[in-house]
């Protein structure tokens, strides 16, 4: 047992932290939101030059061969800086599809202009009816040819959908349409025919897409791993994807609980500071509470996705505790800031806004405390 | 004890139910059924379609325009208005300050005022708090200092909600700093918003809509007519239309009406998903909630019969505000869980009248989901935020 940071992990961690400190100040984040893209391709080719889109690929692959405790150093500080980048969709998501799934050469192809930060990719795999069941594909695939299959379906809530070159679809080479097997992941260029994304804001500032396949044709090397395999990699590149939200998700709520026991000591009504009357000292306790509670549990679940132990219960005892206790910090954190809470200007809003877009993703509380009920 | 309506009761409940199914403009219907904001111009045309029907200011005395409706008349009512998802009355002349100037206006303003308020003609909202003056109202620091036969005033109020459509407001300022208790130098001051000096800034709330906004008072100078009732007294009225805007704020009928549609949606396969019906916890969430509301629908039901009878209402009136919005707020959390992925996408823009609700993303209003939630976090925040109504139940109730 052993909370340190090793050398290394606390220069990453330190230099994060600084990136965000002198660069990315909330007005800074939200003109990125609000630009084209919807994030600054600018700083993320600077998180390409400090290594950080390399973090969680092996050497072999081109990236550091960190893992989920640096990952988790990143997002935590990326969720107190509100940060817009697509790291989450394009490196944790896409990234670690590739990763799992491609060989040598595709990896050269697209993992590696990826780690470059040259590359903008989404993996588009939930699709409109499907929620939060990973097996529920209906998409299809069909061989066409010995070299080539030909897509057809729609995908749903595509994260950076909008801002990618390159989609890494899911679809069925077999089975029907809730099967465990059967499902094959397709690299699809977003020029190709019969390709349409629609591109969207999200309400936390990010971007997401829907995207419709209707008769793409792709050449077989274009098929990530064996046909009908890409399942368990699925399974398991939402899991990371979990455990990075959830991340995320505990740097926002330290933060919205800061700032909101900062407010409460400087906002005065009744002549004194808010922060005096004990109706509210017991909810920023209880706020802290649902902050280190969390913390606890991603660095129990973080601990042992990187000891290489089964993190099936872990990443869903995670994502049902920043769940609940997501909600209670941020709607806590608006409340306690009275009229302010809910203003765009302030930043609290929009911390707010992404832990509750988070509580949607990838599972809700229910639906993770259903798998652990069992 | 009795759980059934009268027979003249139901009789009033299917004339209104007739009128709103067959004479309610049809577009607003479509509009709120699509979950299309409505503007100004479409606001001010259902006021005044409830008014040409003599249904607009349901809580006024008959001699002023009301309807003279009993309390169960007007509980029905509600439910009725509801049922169609009409739109809310905006709340600020009708229920805020037209109860002041008919209990406490000269007759003169009675008359000025109270017959364009009755027709929509005149679009008013309220100016109490401030920058520095939220659950403390008292400290306001807005003055209104006398000048011949004007008070020229100075200050800022902010939250001013849709002042940028606002024709006038009213508000509380401070006419006197040489009091005893800092309430008694608070006046109610009504003011043309069109007076030089009267600036509206706009805030954006969380959601990306303008809704409320900061006002600026600088040298504004108005008639000394514009005092409503005695000077130092302004405390006293706003206390009154307080009172008023607690109740309305429970909501309950447009609660249900939100809950049987969230019902419905559940139990269609949405997107082509499984319906929600088959998912038991978000099942026993929504009866949970449903449980809760038809215990503060007998809460208010209790309360009104109390008001009825002539009695005051008991302590379970103090409780209405903060468990309706509670109420409103967990129905909003299962809105947005029920899109699922489908409350992430943000855009406005499919909520304008002329886009075609099945070209939009998300099926029906699913996007409209977390707009709304974020939104009505200020539910439990303005009218008296809910820490302030415990504390006043606290005090006045339990006696703590
Ligand atoms: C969308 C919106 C619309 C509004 N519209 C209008 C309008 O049209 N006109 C108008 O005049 N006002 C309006 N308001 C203002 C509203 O009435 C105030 O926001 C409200 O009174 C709270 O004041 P505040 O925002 O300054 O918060 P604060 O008073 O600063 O309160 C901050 C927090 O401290 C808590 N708190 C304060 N005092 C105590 C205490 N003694 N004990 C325990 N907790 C306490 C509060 O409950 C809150 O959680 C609106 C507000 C909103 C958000």
């Amino acid at each position: 047992m052993d909370f340190t940071l090793n050398d290394e992990q606390s220069m990453l961690d330190d230099s994060v932290a600084k990136f965000l400190a002198n660069d990315y100040d909330f007005d800074t984040r939200q003109g990125y939101a609000a630009s084209t893209t919807g994030f600054s391709p600018e700083v993320w080719r600077q998180f390409a030059e400090l290594g950080w889109t390399a973090v969680p690929f092996s050497e072999a692959d081109g990236g550091l061969g960190y893992g989920p405790v640096e990952t988790m150093l990143i997002m935590r500080h990326f969720g107190r800086g509100l940060v817009v980048e697509p790291y989450l969709a394009n490196v944790v998501l896409a990234g670690g599809a590739l990763a799992r799934t491609g060989d040598t050469e595709q990896k050269s192809r697209w993992l590696e202009p990826l780690i470059a930060g040259e590359l903008q990719t989404a993996l588009a795999h939930t699709e409109p009816q499907s929620r939060y069941r990973l097996t529920d594909v209906a998409t299809t695939a069909t061989q066409d040819g010995d070299d080539a299959y030909v897509l057809s379906g729609s995908k749903g809530v595509v994260l950076n959908g909008g801002n990618a070159e390159l989609l890494l679809v899911s679809a069925r080479t077999s089975g029907g349409q809730f099967d465990d097997t059967g499902v094959s992941l397709f690299a699809v260029p977003r020029d190709a025919d019969g390709v349409t994304v629609r591109r969207y804001a999200t309400v936390d500032g990010h971007t997401a897409a829907e995207v419709g396949l209707d008769a793409v044709r792709v050449s077989r090397d274009r098929l990530l791993g064996e046909p009908g395999a890409a399942g368990a990699a699925l399974a398991a590149v939402f899991g990371d994807a979990i455990l990075a939200v959830s991340a995320e998700a505990v740097g926002i709520m330290q933060i919205l609980t800061e700032k909101t026991v900062e407010y409460s000591k400087s906002r005065v009504q009744f002549g004194v500071p808010i922060g005096s009357f004990q109706a509210l000292q017991h909810r920023m306790v209880d706020m802290l509470t649902a902050c280190e509670q969390s913390y606890s549990l991603l660095l129990w679940a973080t601990m042992l996705a990187a000891d290489g132990g089964d993190t099936d219960r872990a990443v869903s005892s995670i994502k049902y505790q920043i769940g609940t206790a997501g909600k209670l910090v941020g709607q806590e954190a608006v409340q306690l800031h009275g009229g302010m809470g809910v203003t765009w200007e302030l930043d609290i809003a929009h911390y707010f806004k992404r832990l509750t877009a988070i509580g949607q993703l990838f599972g809700n509380a229910d639906h993770h405390l259903d798998r652990l009920a069992v | 004890m009795n759980l059934t309506f009268s027979e003249d009761e139901l009789r009033f409940r299917d004339d209104v139910r007739k009128v709103f199914d067959e004479e309610f403009p049809a577009d607003l219907r479509e509009f709120r059924d699509a979950g299309v904001t409505i503007s100004r111009d479409d606001q001010i045309r259902y006021q005044k379609w409830l008014h040409e029907r003599g249904w607009f200011a349901i809580n006024w005395p008959v001699e002023y325009g009301g309807t003279g409706w009993t309390p169960v008349q007007k509980y029905l009512f509600m439910q009725e208005l509801a049922r169609i998802n009409a739109p809310d009355i905006v709340p600020f002349g009708v229920s805020m300050v037209g109860p002041v100037i008919y209990t406490f206006g000269s007759d003169e303003q009675k008359e000025r005022f109270l017959p364009d308020i009755l027709a929509s003609n005149v679009w008013w909202c309220q100016g109490y708090s401030e920058p520095g003056s939220g659950s403390d109202l008292a400290s306001l620091k807005t003055r209104a200092d006398l000048d011949g036969d004007h008070y020229v005033v100075n200050g800022t109020k902010t939250w001013t909600t849709l002042a940028q459509f606002a024709d006038w407001i009213f508000c509380l300022v401070r006419t006197s700093s040489d009091v005893a208790r800092r309430q008694e130098g608070i006046s109610f001051l009504l003011i043309d918003m069109q007076t030089p000096g009267v600036t509206v800034k706009p805030i954006i709330t969380i959601e990306g809509e303008h809704e409320v906004n900061e006002v600026h008072f600088e040298d504004v100078r108005v008639p000394a007519a514009n005092l409503v009732g005695e000077e130092g007294e302004g405390w006293t009225y706003g206390k009154v239309l307080l009172q008023h805007e607690r109740t309305n704020i429970a909501a309950v009928h447009y609660s249900k009406f939100r809950i049987d549609r969230l019902r419905a949606q559940a139990e269609r396969p949405v997107r082509g998903a499984a319906p929600l019906t088959e998912d038991r916890n978000f099942m026993r969430k929504l009866a949970a909630v449903e449980v809760e509301l038809r215990a503060l629908e007998f809460t208010e039901l209790r309360t009104l019969a109390a008001v009825a009878s002539g009695k005051a209402p008991g302590p379970e009136s103090s409780i209405l505000k903060f468990v309706g919005t509670e109420i409103q707020q967990a129905i909003d959390e299962l809105y947005v869980e029920a899109a699922g992925y489908y409350a992430l996408p943000f855009v406005p823009e499919q909520y304008a009248p002329d886009f075609a609700v099945d070209e939009r993303i998300g099926e029906g209003n699913e996007t409209a989901s977390a707009p709304r939630y974020f939104n009505f976090r200020k539910a439990s925040i303005y009218g008296g935020s809910n820490e302030i109504q415990k504390n006043i139940v606290s005090k006045h109730v339990l006696g703590l």
